[in-house]
């Protein structure tokens, strides 16, 4: 398959940047969502006022949607971790539906970016774990009953581990699959708008795996900070 | 007879893919065929049995979904979620199998011990 051609790699190519921009695509279009998001941010809350209009009303209904939902699920002392939560959801969202747009690159549909956000979400999770209770944080590891702890720990251990590998891979197969097979329908059947259904689905599953990215980092981070069994 | 034809088409098509492949030697080229059908035979199948367990996996999560939303309409939007999530996690099963079908594909893991074991020129 050929390699796409993308707007910000050539607009770097230009700009004397060619080689960085042909192997980290990824990282450049990061940096794209990056800056879209503080614009957006800031535009909404140029001129807050009590009653919401217009990108203040649609920010507000986003991070109200996200917040309840999350104390919902993690209860109240959960709600330190809103930031985290809803970063993560909104940078994934975004980059998800970037790969639709002709001439863009989903940074998620490389696995260094899940890989970095799946590795956040993970030792947040320990760290979280250690500060709300200290050197018995072990007992997580060690089952309910004390003499099979030997046989649990490996497998707490291995299990922890297991969460990163199958966050990153989650994300990364979800969206790298769409793009590719965007690809090959345009590759296929391009003249005939062949990927056009497909696009319907892949904003659909884009939310999915954002909702699910971010749920499931609520649900790692609230059971480390509950009791042991 | 169209059978016939169809696999005696598909064995030339292969045995021009070994001629491609073979560098002096047919022995190295009928190895290098062989690890070629076995990385192409895992691929498809791989993807194809873990879509069979994700579609029943998934219609037996969705059958349990639709029997709650018809005992208790008002749920439905609970219901609803709790089905999708579900539903996202079991994909996953199969998200791993396509990545490991696209590996062997694309990745070519242990290209070189094994075509320094059959002795390609590489």
């Amino acid at each position: 398959m050929e390699h796409p051609i993308f707007f910000l790699t050539k607009l770097l190519e230009v700009l004397g940047l060619g080689p960085f921009a042909h192997t980290y695509p990824h990282v450049i279009f990061t940096w794209l969502i990056m800056l879209l998001l503080i614009i957006f941010g800031w535009i909404a809350t140029k001129a807050i006022q009590l009653v919401p209009y217009g990108g203040q009303n649609l920010f507000e209904a986003v991070i109200d949607g996200v917040e309840n939902f999350q104390v919902e699920v993690m209860g109240e002392h959960g709600r330190v971790f809103f930031p985290m939560i809803a970063t993560f959801f909104i940078f994934i969202f975004m980059s998800n539906v970037m790969g639709l747009v002709p001439g863009f690159f989903s940074p998620t549909a490389n696995i260094n970016t899940t890989l970095a956000c799946a590795l956040i979400v993970f030792i947040t999770t320990h760290i979280v774990g250690v500060k709300f209770h200290g050197p018995k944080y072990i007992k997580h590891f060690l089952g309910p009953i004390w003499w099979l702890a030997p046989l649990m720990l490996p497998i707490e251990i291995i299990g922890h581990l297991s969460r990163v590998l199958s966050l990153t891979l989650r994300l990364f197969g979800n969206i790298m699959g769409e793009d590719l097979v965007l690809g090959i329908l345009l590759l296929l059947a391009g003249q005939f708008l062949a990927p056009l259904p497909m696009m319907f689905l892949a904003i659909f599953t884009s939310f999915v795996q954002a909702f699910i990215f971010s749920l499931l980092s609520m649900l790692y981070i609230s059971g480390a900070m509950e009791h042991a069994h | 007879m169209a059978r016939k034809v169809v696999v005696l088409t598909a064995i030339a098509l292969l045995s021009m893919v070994a001629v491609a492949f073979a560098e002096a030697n047919p022995q190295v080229a009928a190895a290098g065929l062989n690890v070629y059908f076995g990385v192409v035979l895992a691929a498809g199948l791989a993807i194809g049995i873990a879509a069979l367990g994700t579609g029943i996996g998934q219609g037996i999560g969705l059958r349990g979904a639709v029997e709650g939303v018809a005992r208790n309409p008002e749920a439905s939007g609970k219901i609803t979620v709790t089905m999708l999530i579900g539903l996202a996690m079991i994909e996953s099963l199969a998200i791993y199998a396509l990545v490991v079908a696209l590996i062997l594909l694309y990745a070519y893991p242990m290209a070189m011990p094994i075509a320094k074991m059959i002795g390609l020129p590489m």
